[in-house]
């Protein structure tokens, strides 16, 4: 069994796995961190965005068209080696997880921005007109009555798009992101052995399975329909 | 009564709109429409379906924007750059077909909501208020619960409470019963005829002519977008004047 023990010694080293155990698992804070940033900012700036396309102004929904199809067409990499390679020439200098923040941040922007505008849009106009007919303003209407139908119309979508543009946060690891992914990866050139790369698989299991599973209960609660 | 324009407002009407026109796209809707309502009366707006009866009541709160014509309440110009139309649409309560309550509040967030962004009331007052309302409509021992888990008529008693909460000169209501099974239809108009004995203004686009014979004080024909006939509302079953509003109540009443 010679082939078997090499692959445990190259996979489930456990000898490996103690000494790059602590630098694998700081990676994991740098994950939940970014992941956090990305998460708040991309979901906050998608729900701003297809609120201003409710205004219906030309001059504000043709840059939101163009920044969310760029956005989605887009692979996360190009983004994220064009923001760190790229901006220098032009004299800015951004740390790479800045980098890596913008650019998962604006991608979710974009895919949230279609799941909340899709949500508004599927409210029916007789919301509208009702909030009116009280004396409510276009914008006490669109926050208090029709973006938390939207919101709830919006959530199993989101919550997919949100797990799998946030596992991009490996790509972090192309421009020195210390993430999961990027720490593991040094542990093994250092290491000649690939049991932290096990270890950062096991990681990433354990941060996005429970996503995951909650995805999976609240698309379950809301495919029930009727609000 | 329709009047020549101009000798309205001395007669006191509380809500004047004056050859209302309104087009859609190549269709005009409206052609030029007079609606005046005095407090206290309950006025009904009857015709066939696509008469322009739901565009004329979206016209008087601006829910739709009249293209043309005059529009006042209590003499306020609700056309006028200076009006705050969100300030006069408080005092036109409006009441919808599918009644549109919101899905995701309470019956009681339901009715305080406005009270308290358009009001800014306390919520404690908006509550005391809107639980006030739900009294009036039978519907206070509903308050907590959601309007997916009642039936169209408690919905609409709802809905009307909602307007008014908001203590309004005058409701214009859209076919507030043609939604409903018909047996849900009587509790609905019961709290209509309660509210005109209370001396509240109403503009009703409805096809209950029973209803109408029995409650109105005054019927407005439309048809095509123009006043076809208006009068009383024993004038106008009994006695129509023309020929085609005669045609008209003779096939609604069955």
């Amino acid at each position: 069994m010679e082939s078997w023990e090499r692959f445990v010694f190259t996979f489930f080293n456990a000898e490996v796995a103690a000494r790059y155990w602590p630098q694998v698992l700081e990676g994991l804070w740098v994950t939940i961190f970014a992941g956090v940033a990305v998460v708040i900012t991309g979901i906050t700036l998608g729900m701003l965005l297809a609120a201003a396309r409710t205004l219906g102004w030309k001059a504000l929904n043709v840059p939101i068209l163009i920044f969310v199809d760029v956005f989605r067409a887009l692979p996360p990499l190009a983004i994220i080696l064009v923001l760190f390679f790229g901006l220098p020439n032009v004299g800015i200098v951004l740390p790479s997880l800045v980098v890596l923040w913008i650019a998962l941040g604006a991608v979710l922007a974009a895919f949230s921005e279609e799941v909340f505008w899709a949500g508004i849009t599927s409210v029916p106009p007789g919301q509208w007109m009702a909030a009116r007919s009280t004396g409510m303003t276009f914008g006490q209407t669109l926050f208090m009555v029709v973006m938390p139908q939207a919101v709830r119309l919006a959530i199993p979508p989101l919550t997919n798009r949100t797990i799998s543009i946030t596992k991009n946060l490996a790509l972090g690891s192309a421009i020195g992101v210390s993430e999961i992914l990027g720490q593991a990866n040094s542990a093994l050139s250092m290491s000649s052995n690939a049991t932290p790369l096990t270890m950062g698989a096991f990681l990433y299991v354990v941060v996005f399975a429970p996503l995951i599973m909650a995805s999976r209960l609240l698309e379950r609660r809301y495919s029930w329909g009727n609000h | 009564m329709l009047t020549p324009t101009g000798t309205a407002t001395a007669q006191g009407f509380l809500l004047e709109a004056l050859q209302i026109r309104k087009t859609f796209g190549q269709t005009e809707v409206l052609k030029g429409v007079d609606l005046q309502v005095k407090a206290g009366e309950l006025v009904f707006l009857i015709g066939p379906s696509g008469s322009g009866k739901s565009t004329l009541l979206r016209c008087c709160n601006r829910l739709e924007e009249p293209d043309s014509g005059t529009l006042r309440l209590d003499g306020t110009d609700l056309l006028a750059k200076a009006t705050d139309i969100n300030q006069m649409r408080r005092k036109i309560g409006m009441v919808f077909q599918s009644f549109n309550l919101y899905p995701h509040l309470t019956v009681l967030g339901n009715v305080t909501l406005a009270l308290r962004q358009v009001m800014k009331m306390t919520r404690a007052d908006a509550e005391a208020r809107a639980l006030e309302n739900l009294e009036l409509v039978g519907m206070v021992e509903k308050a907590a619960a959601y309007p997916a888990q009642l039936s169209g008529g408690l919905q609409q008693r709802v809905g009307i409470a909602r307007s008014l909460a908001l203590q309004p000169m005058l409701i214009l209501m859209d076919e507030p019963t043609s939604a409903l099974d018909p047996e849900l239809v009587e509790s609905v108009l019961a709290v209509i005829k309660a509210l005109r004995d209370r001396g509240m203004t109403m503009v009703i686009a409805s096809h209950e002519m029973n209803f109408a014979r029995q409650a109105a004080d005054r019927v407005v024909f439309l048809e095509g977008g123009q006043v076809v006939e208006a009068g009383s509302a024993e004038q106008m079953f009994t006695a129509a004047q023309h020929e085609r509003t005669r045609q008209f109540l003779r096939q609604a009443r069955h």
